[in-house]
């Protein structure tokens, strides 16, 4: 039974692709079905599986490695507040604290109308803009209790708050799960083609054929 | 004059002094091609067409690039430790930032995609690397965005794919992101994590990247700054590159100076000509500590470096110096600390980190890390125990034997202790772990015993007598 929709079955061949290996595409393969719902099933293991040449086993053995994989449902918003060292020194942990009081909920749970999950997470590199929180990703810089309310209520009204987050970013925050919202896309007449260990033994074209390039 | 970050480059500031790589950050559409070409990019990677790809090695050994990732290697040395005659090789991109404290690769990425690109390819062309990957942190979804997009333009007007510039030079660059492992941004775990497996370190030797990386093939790991110095290198010589900073590090490098400073930020600073103290207090820089406080400690480079204090203001901001006085400048990325900051809580945040993203391969690592939380938390919580400072240095020694590097200590009459640390590990995340403890248990001693102390009274008082028994 296949887990991606047509067209990001269609991505997930694009993607694979790019490597000169399937198993490469794992990790993006794995964002692609988050993106698609939301979390990661056993059915989308199973089809990225097939997909790469790897048993199911083993994607969930690299999936499970990295945090932002979840394989249980988890809210629309997934909202992470920074606690290292340069926001603990600017007020991360206070901000923390009233975010766990703003949404009812604390580290690693999710709200009952399933709209939010926290998370206390390192450090997500805004360092000079401590303290600093994400919701799917998408920057809030010098982070006050009251940026996070305002930005927690726009959310429950349905609106964008990305007008308090870091400018220069898109307007609207996506259902978690989406990252970039512009995929790589190589022309078929533009490619150079991907390059697979057993496949060339010479140096590439542009490469003088005397050695000595290291010297 | 200095004048603030523009909004829409966050943290940046456009201070006076040299801008090689920040260049366009002050241009609001700095990402798009149009703007990028329209103030010389790709000029660099024509100029690297123009001649034999030898001669472009030769040019960035030269200007002696030191790599930005934390190591500090030389880029142009490193570049030839590829076995000779040995096909296809790779580029790997190093873009997992995520040492606590450091914001600069994000800000490179998120702001000027085509001049990491355009560096991307000149190192391709210069070494013969086959196909380059992109690897983005999985948590920057905007820089992710932009370079998709950069990508996409690029390959659209020829400058990145099949026959770059009407030249016979051909190579992909593929982008590629992460999931959020702070261990990644190790060289070989980046490796395997590209592979398809869990970002676990590799043993070296063998598996050097430059002899066996990705798919056993020779790999050139290279971080995102490294990368993005190589245009203006092109560009303008390495003749020119090096009458910037000292001889030993030349040119410039990204600071992110973040916590109790009055303008934190991200700086492009001329290296070795400009002090820690220039740094805080400068009017060109961070001007001075907020409020008027005292300096506690600071971070010289990154959540992983051992921490200076006062004394050590006047080093300058290059390397070997800072080794020498038993710290590194790692990625950048330093924190400063007034003297309202507890050195107990910040140092059980730090441990903590590395506890949370120890890949679990190496044991000491894996049970050493969980154990300094441990007891750091409770000495934290007033419930230490007398013998717990001890067991923290022993836990230590177990996973970084001998004299841990340490910043030099008048008062104490005690010397520095150069970095980097032995290990006993396979990478230098375990490692990495003790230098908060070892620092702030150096220094900041009695504030540990006087939690641990509270504790003993209680008890000492709730304990029965001999004569109760």
């Amino acid at each position: 039974m296949s887990h991606f929709t047509e067209l990001n079955a269609r991505r997930a061949h694009e993607i694979i692709s790019h490597y000169p290996r399937a198993r490469s595409a794992i990790i993006p393969l794995l964002h692609l079905a988050q993106e698609q719902e939301g979390w990661i099933t056993n059915d989308a293991m199973t089809q990225i599986a097939e997909l790469t040449g790897a048993t199911a086993a083993e994607v969930l053995g690299t999936g499970s490695f990295y945090e932002m994989f979840k394989f249980h449902p988890v809210g629309r918003y997934l909202v992470n507040v920074c606690t290292n060292i340069s926001c603990q020194l600017l007020g991360g942990e206070e901000l923390l604290e009233h975010a766990e009081t703003a949404l009812g909920i604390t580290d690693g749970q999710t709200s009952d109308d399933g709209l939010f999950t926290l998370e206390d997470v390192e450090c997500v590199a805004a360092c000079t803009e401590a303290p600093c929180f994400t919701v799917n990703y998408r920057y809030f810089h010098r982070a006050t209790p009251e940026t996070f309310s305002e930005v927690v209520a726009e959310l429950r009204a349905g609106r964008s708050p990305m007008e308090k987050g870091q400018q220069g970013d898109r307007g609207e925050i996506p259902d978690h799960g989406t990252l970039s919202r512009t995929l790589q896309h190589i022309p078929a007449d533009r490619k150079a083609g991907i390059v697979a260990p057993e496949e060339a033994a010479q140096a590439p074209s542009w490469m003088p054929t005397e050695t000595g390039e290291n010297a | 004059m200095t004048a603030e970050a523009p909004a829409f480059a966050a943290g940046f500031i456009n201070n006076e002094g040299p801008k090689l790589i920040t260049g366009r950050f002050a241009l609001e559409d700095s990402f798009t091609l149009e703007r990028s070409l329209a103030t010389g990019g790709y000029d660099g990677l024509k100029k690297a067409l123009a001649r034999p790809p030898a001669d472009v090695h030769r040019e960035v050994r030269d200007a002696v690039l030191l790599g930005r990732g934390g190591a500090g290697f030389p880029a142009g040395v490193k570049w030839g430790f590829c076995p000779e005659g040995v096909w296809p090789r790779y580029l790997v991109v190093n873009g997992d930032e995520s040492e606590p404290g450091t914001y600069k690769d994000r800000l490179l990425m998120e702001r000027d995609p085509h001049q990491l690109i355009e560096g991307c390819l000149i190192a391709c062309y210069a070494l013969g690397l086959s196909q380059c990957f992109l690897y983005v942190r999985g948590e920057m979804a905007l820089a992710q965005e932009r370079i998709a997009t950069a990508l996409n333009e690029a390959y659209a007007d020829g400058r990145v794919g099949r026959n770059i510039m009407g030249t016979d030079f051909s190579v992909d660059i593929v982008l590629h992101w992460g999931a959020g492992a702070y261990i990644v941004g190790e060289e070989t775990a980046l490796i395997e994590s590209l592979e398809g497996n869990r970002g676990m370190p590799r043993l070296k030797p063998p598996y050097f990247p430059a002899a066996i990386g990705l798919y056993g093939q020779p790999t050139i790991v290279n971080n995102v700054e490294t990368l993005a110095n190589l245009p203006w290198i092109m560009d303008n010589g390495a003749e020119a590159y090096k009458t910037m900073g000292s001889e030993t590090s030349p040119g410039t490098r990204l600071f992110a100076v973040s916590g109790h400073v009055n303008r934190p930020g991200v700086y492009e600073v001329e290296q070795g000509v400009t002090t820690f103290r220039d740094l805080f207090y400068g009017d060109n820089f961070c001007q001075g500590i907020r409020n008027g406080n005292d300096l506690k400690a600071f971070i010289p480079g990154g959540g992983s470096a051992p921490w200076f204090f006062e004394e050590h203001l006047d080093l300058p901001l290059e390397a070997r110096p800072v080794g020498a006085a038993g710290s590194m400048l790692g990625s950048g990325a330093i924190v400063v600390m007034d003297h309202t900051t507890d050195a107990v809580k910040a140092c059980l945040r730090l441990v903590r980190f590395y506890a949370r993203e120890s890949c679990g391969k190496c044991a000491p690592c894996r049970e050493g890390t969980t154990w300094e939380e441990k007891v750091l938390r409770r000495i934290y919580e007033g419930q230490g125990r007398p013998s717990d400072l001890d067991l923290l240095e022993d836990i230590g020694d177990n996973i970084s034997p001998g004299p841990y590097p340490v910043a030099s200590f008048a008062d104490q009459d005690l010397e520095a202790v150069p970095f980097p640390p032995k290990q006993t590990t396979i990478c230098p995340l375990g490692p990495s772990s003790v230098a908060p403890i070892s620092s702030a248990l150096r220094r900041f001693r009695p504030e540990f015993e006087a939690l641990i102390t509270l504790r003993d009274s209680i008890a000492v008082s709730a304990a029965p007598t001999p004569e109760d028994v």
